[in-house]
């Protein structure tokens, strides 16, 4: 029988990596949150790669971190391996990467929404969205069994779990991801409130015992020396690192798969759910790269006190006897002993396209929802989403404005505009090519992109405000001093300049302009001139912005042209039906997306050039009658 | 579009009228004239509202352009509510074109059609009704440019850009794909091999530059020379082609000396046509140099049209005429046929049975007329008198486009050389992509995701 069982300001459901941004987010704004779990065991869970970060991924969790998010931090805490990815390339798409032992990442960030103030946690299957009469607008939500809890703003954070179902080859059931049960009641209370369902599809390679691996056949990949940590906030870390593994596949293995092939799922159409391009199933690899003789494969550890370790490189969807067949033909590999096989799974998400900016439902009021429903793939992707919406229901309760990041203020940004003006038809991942301000978007700057932005939400304490903003200033006096400081050509100067391959000067030079060779470091600069002793984090700040300020502003021009337009807002009461001189298919995308700027209406698919003057003359009508 | 742009395009018809008027509004609009326009007073120094006469220079060649009359404009009270220039050209069409292209190499976009009216509107200074009007001129721009003779030149122009945005998006691709799976097994592509390809596309795009420069068929429009011996109806029929009466007709053979040109628009088509002085032997030296520079013209058109009486039948002056368009584009419209039976016309058709086309009109009574319009737009069309296979580059914000591709290319270049990382010089690939991208209306974001996808093996 159904019962009260509490009011709050927010429920989130489900406790992955986007619940639990949205859930610590919302409490720590001061809202009374609630956030259920099917499983309390698998908040915070990682069923598939034991690693966070990686290009564009690591680029989220900082962002996540400036915000005041919470998965940098614990990544820091539990990390057993750290890299910097892209090291040889510019400093836009350098990337950090941590493999997480994944059981401790989970019991840290169990135990940090434990200990939140104004947080409780619930081991339940929700079935319900409980709305007004009206539809329109949230009131609570209904769990199998039978509590109701009031509330007045709803996360969405369901992850793969709605209507789940796994495929072993030939074998399929209902399930939910690593082991767990599906819930398989939501999607239709959803549906019944009004939202379209999609229908996606991912997948997992197998977890291997360490035991039955031979790495003297394999190459080691070690992690960094140097580690720099996620958060902007972690001092510096000095840990053992574990290694990871790498070893590749050959024409035996493809043979296995190629006589096989017509048993997996994937080929004889029994999935329908769309998979993402960017994550091919090995199967998929050696189909359509038939001419690849090998392919990696990495073997990365999932923790320290477990002997489980993953296959990346190998998600498969063949059955299990087919899977240990091509396994044991890759070298390192030959006396495999499977603990988890690899899985492909399939998913009820939603069309993003029904969300808002803020990733409030357009038509129903208080209702929210991020990661995997939204189409996105990827811990980070999720998190990002979770603390957003995490904010923006507590925005919502609290009658503040939402938080709405542009393009050009973060990946974050990106990301969320990609999914709610496009949608998107397979799970999507962050790319670096994805964002268009990459430049201005770096991995390194995010604190000083967005630290402000946490600080006025409430999310960043009074202390690591003060201590951004010395930053901040340490780093515009320095770059001040460089400009103004300059070196004749004297001896010295000749020689360093001679020992860098570096073309002489013949008259005084400013230090900025020296910096801007490419053969010339910051950190060298001290050979021929002073240098104050400054952060790590700040001198390199000081380096980039010299370096590249060329395309920095260049960059930052584009994104001026981007803001007046973006800046052109559309009222949300317009009928596009009444516009004239508007194409038909713009009308139709335009009523279905319903763009809060002209900048937003120009990126939809459908809608032309010609179509976006007709709109701003048609604003601008409007704009004369009311006057 | 939409944006702040500066914008210019010429504000009167074109090709017709003894001056044109190009009209630059925007921020940019001051700085851009100076740069072109020399006079005694610096641009700061003119007075709003005020007109000063001086000389288009291009500063490159240290041409003068044209001598014209220049009205600076202060905003807000223009038009456009913008600072405005207008420029006074007395040249004819291809010195407005040069004017124009000056004014696009200083930072200045070619207008869109409408937009001096559009902004006028979204800054306040027109009325409502005004509104609808400046839509449907918005949307007859893809009525404009799906006109068969359009889309023929400007769908090889897309297939020709087609192929070097396709390599772009290669390159974008693979500098991109090892960027966001570095760990991947996926051969760097090498800074040279960037390089080179990115010489190539920059030959290419210059090359198709030039083809505006040489100043090609829709933008001077198709070059028709009308020849015949005197007193055939040449000069009646430029007139009834333009419109106008600007030869002087009259029965008296050799009225027409000199050459007179007129720019018409047949079906769509832009076309200069010439109608040269009758050609004949003869004893005057002043009727004579008119003769010769009408076999002059005859060499260069890109359409003859010769005109033959039908009264008269064919001479052998007209002989010699039609010996001159052997192996040449042309037409020969028999005129004159009100004035004789039939049969006469069937027995000239006869003689000229080794000629493709062959016409018959009244000019005079405007017969025949339509027909020979239709006929040149469908020689057109077919591509049998727009020279040669070559792509042309005809519209001018094509042209600016493909000038701004050139410049990403070249900064591209400059990066490189000064040792910049792959990963930033795509700031520049991916901006000449879009310029690319831009005249042949396709966005590139979603084709190197594509691409990335389609030719690299990456995942988990």
């Amino acid at each position: 029988m159904d019962y009260f069982a509490g009011s709050y300001d927010i429920a989130v459901i489900g406790a992955g990596h986007a619940g639990c941004e949205a859930a610590l987010a919302a409490a720590r704004l001061g809202c009374s949150t609630i956030v259920f779990s099917i499983n309390l065991d698998s908040i915070a869970n990682m069923p598939c790669n034991p690693s966070i970060g990686g290009t564009a991924k690591g680029h989220l969790v900082r962002e996540i971190d400036a915000l005041g998010g919470q998965m940098g931090k614990t990544t820091d805490k539990t990390f057993i391996q750290s890299k910097i990815l892209n090291s040889s390339k510019g400093p836009a798409v350098y990337s950090l990467r941590a493999q997480v032992d994944r059981r401790q990442y989970q019991m840290e960030m169990k135990h940090i929404l434990e200990t939140q103030e104004n947080l409780d946690i619930r081991q339940a299957e929700v079935i319900e969205v409980l709305t007004d009469e009206t539809g329109t607008s949230v009131t609570g939500v209904k769990t199998h069994t039978g509590a109701i809890f009031q509330c007045k703003a709803i996360v969405l954070t369901t992850g793969t779990y709605l209507q789940g179902k796994i495929f072993i080859g030939d074998v399929s059931y209902s399930g939910g991801p690593d082991g767990l049960f599906p819930a398989n009641r939501l999607s239709e209370s959803l549906q019944n409130i009004g939202i379209d369902l999609l229908r996606f599809k991912t997948g997992t390679p197998a977890r291997l015992n360490k035991r039955s691996l031979d790495f003297s056949k394999m190459s080691e990949q070690p992690g960094d020396d140097i580690i720099v940590p996620f958060s902007f906030e972690t001092e510096k870390i000095e840990k053992d690192q574990v290694p990871c593994w790498l070893t590749y596949t050959n024409t035996d293995t493809h043979e296995v798969i190629k006589k096989n092939i017509h048993r997996s799922p994937l080929y004889s159409g029994n999935i329908t759910g769309i998979g993402p391009r960017y994550c091919p199933s090995i199967e998929d690899k050696v189909v359509r790269f038939s001419d690849k003789e090998h392919h990696q494969v990495f073997v990365e550890p999932m923790g320290i006190d477990t002997e489980e370790m993953y296959l990346q490189g190998m998600s498969s969807s063949l059955p299990e006897d087919v899977q240990v067949e091509f396994m044991r033909t890759i070298p390192g590999l030959e006396n495999v002993k499977v603990m988890r096989s690899a899985y492909a799974i399939e998913y009820d998400g939603i069309d993003a396209t029904q969300l808002k900016l803020s990733l409030e439902y357009k038509n129903i009021d208080g209702l929210f929802s991020a990661g995997q429903i939204n189409g996105s793939s990827g811990y980070e992707e999720a998190a990002a989403q979770g603390i957003v919406a995490g904010i923006n229901a507590a925005m919502k309760v609290q009658n503040r404005d939402p938080l709405i990041l542009d393009r050009s203020q973060a990946y974050i940004g990106v990301l969320i505009d990609d999914l709610v003006t496009k949608g998107t038809k397979e799970p999507y991942r962050m790319m670096t090519s994805r964002a268009e301000y990459r430049l201005l978007l770096r991995q390194d700057n995010a604190d000083l992109r967005l630290t402000t932005i946490g600080r006025e939400i409430g999310l960043i304490s009074e202390e690591r405000y003060k201590n951004f903003i010395e930053k901040k200033e340490m780093i515009e006096i320095e770059i001040e001093r460089l400009k103004n400081t300059y070196l004749p050509p004297s001896e010295a100067v000749l020689k360093y300049l001679e020992s860098r391959n570096s073309t002489a000067i013949k008259s005084g030079i400013q230090v900025t302009e020296l910096l801007r060779r490419p053969e010339i470091s910051y950190e060298s600069l001290s050979e021929v001139c002073e240098l104050p002793d400054l952060p790590r984090a700040v001198r390199e700040q000081v380096e980039v912005a010299v370096k590249y300020e060329g395309y920095i502003k260049r960059q930052m021009q584009q994104v001026e042209q981007y803001k007046k337009l973006e800046g052109r807002k559309i009222p949300q009461n317009i009928d596009y039906n009444q516009i004239q001189g508007l194409r038909l298919e713009a009308r139709q995308k335009l009523s279905q997306i319903r763009p809060d700027s002209i900048g937003q209406a120009s990126r939809i698919t459908g809608v032309s050039p010609a179509d976006i003057s007709v709109l701003l003359i048609y604003l601008e009508q409007v704009n004369r009658k009311k006057n | 579009m939409h944006n702040e742009d500066t914008i210019a395009a010429l504000s009167t018809p074109y090709g017709t009228g003894g001056i044109g008027v190009i009209r630059i509004s925007g921020e940019k609009a001051f700085g851009t004239a100076a740069k072109i326009f020399k006079t005694s007073k610096a641009m700061e120094e003119i007075q709003s509202h005020t007109v000063t006469y001086g000389k288009i220079v291009d500063e490159e060649s240290k041409d003068i352009v044209d001598e014209v009359l220049l009205l600076k404009m202060c905003k807000p009270n223009t038009f456009t509510r913008e600072d405005v220039i207008e420029i006074h050209c007395h040249g004819g069409i291809v010195v407005i074109n040069r004017v124009l292209e000056l004014i696009f190499k200083n930072g200045v976009r070619p207008a869109e059609p409408g937009e001096f009216t559009k902004r006028a509107f979204l800054n306040g200074r027109i009325d409502l009704s005004q509104a609808e009007a400046i839509i449907d001129l918005i949307n007859s721009k893809t009525v404009e440019s799906s006109k068969a003779a359009v889309s023929h030149l400007e769908g090889r122009l897309s297939s020709r850009l087609k192929s070097i945005r396709e390599t772009l998006v290669g390159l974008l691709a693979h500098i991109e794909v090892t960027v966001d799976y570095p760990e991947h097994d996926i051969e760097e592509i090498t800074g040279e091999k960037v390089l080179e390809n990115l010489i190539n596309i920059k030959d290419e795009l210059h090359t198709l530059a030039g083809t505006f420069e040489r100043g090609k068929i829709l933008r001077e429009g198709l070059n028709i020379v009308i020849a015949g011996k005197p007193n055939v109806g040449k000069s009646s029929l430029l007139n009834q082609l333009s419109g106008s009466i600007k030869a002087i007709v009259t029965d008296i053979p050799g009225t027409t000396r000199d050459i007179i040109e007129e720019y018409v628009n047949i079906k769509g088509i832009p076309a200069k046509i010439t109608d040269t002085a009758g050609i004949r032997s003869t004893q005057d030296i002043v009727e004579k140099i008119g003769v010769n520079k009408a076999y002059e013209a005859v060499e260069h058109a890109d359409l003859t049209i010769v005109v033959l009486s039908a009264e008269t039948g064919i001479e052998e002056e007209d002989i010699k005429i039609l010996s001159l368009i052997k192996n040449k584009k042309a037409l020969i419209l028999i005129n004159k046929t009100d004035l004789v039976d039939n049969n006469q016309i069937i027995e000239i058709k006869k003689q000229l049975e080794e000629y493709d086309t062959v016409l018959n009109a009244s000019v005079i009574n405007a017969r025949g007329i339509e027909e020979l319009e239709t006929t040149i737009a469908e020689l057109f069309i077919k591509g049998r008198i727009s020279g040669n296979d070559e792509v042309l580059l005809t519209n001018s914000r094509h042209k600016y486009l493909v000038d701004r591709a050139i410049e990403d290319i070249q900064q591209a270049l400059n990066s490189f050389n000064t040792g910049m990382p792959l990963d930033m010089v795509t700031i520049d690939i991916k901006s000449c992509a879009d310029n690319i991208g831009q005249i042949t209306g396709e966005s590139i974001d979603e084709a190197v995701m594509h691409d990335i996808f389609s030719r690299f093996c990456i995942g988990k």
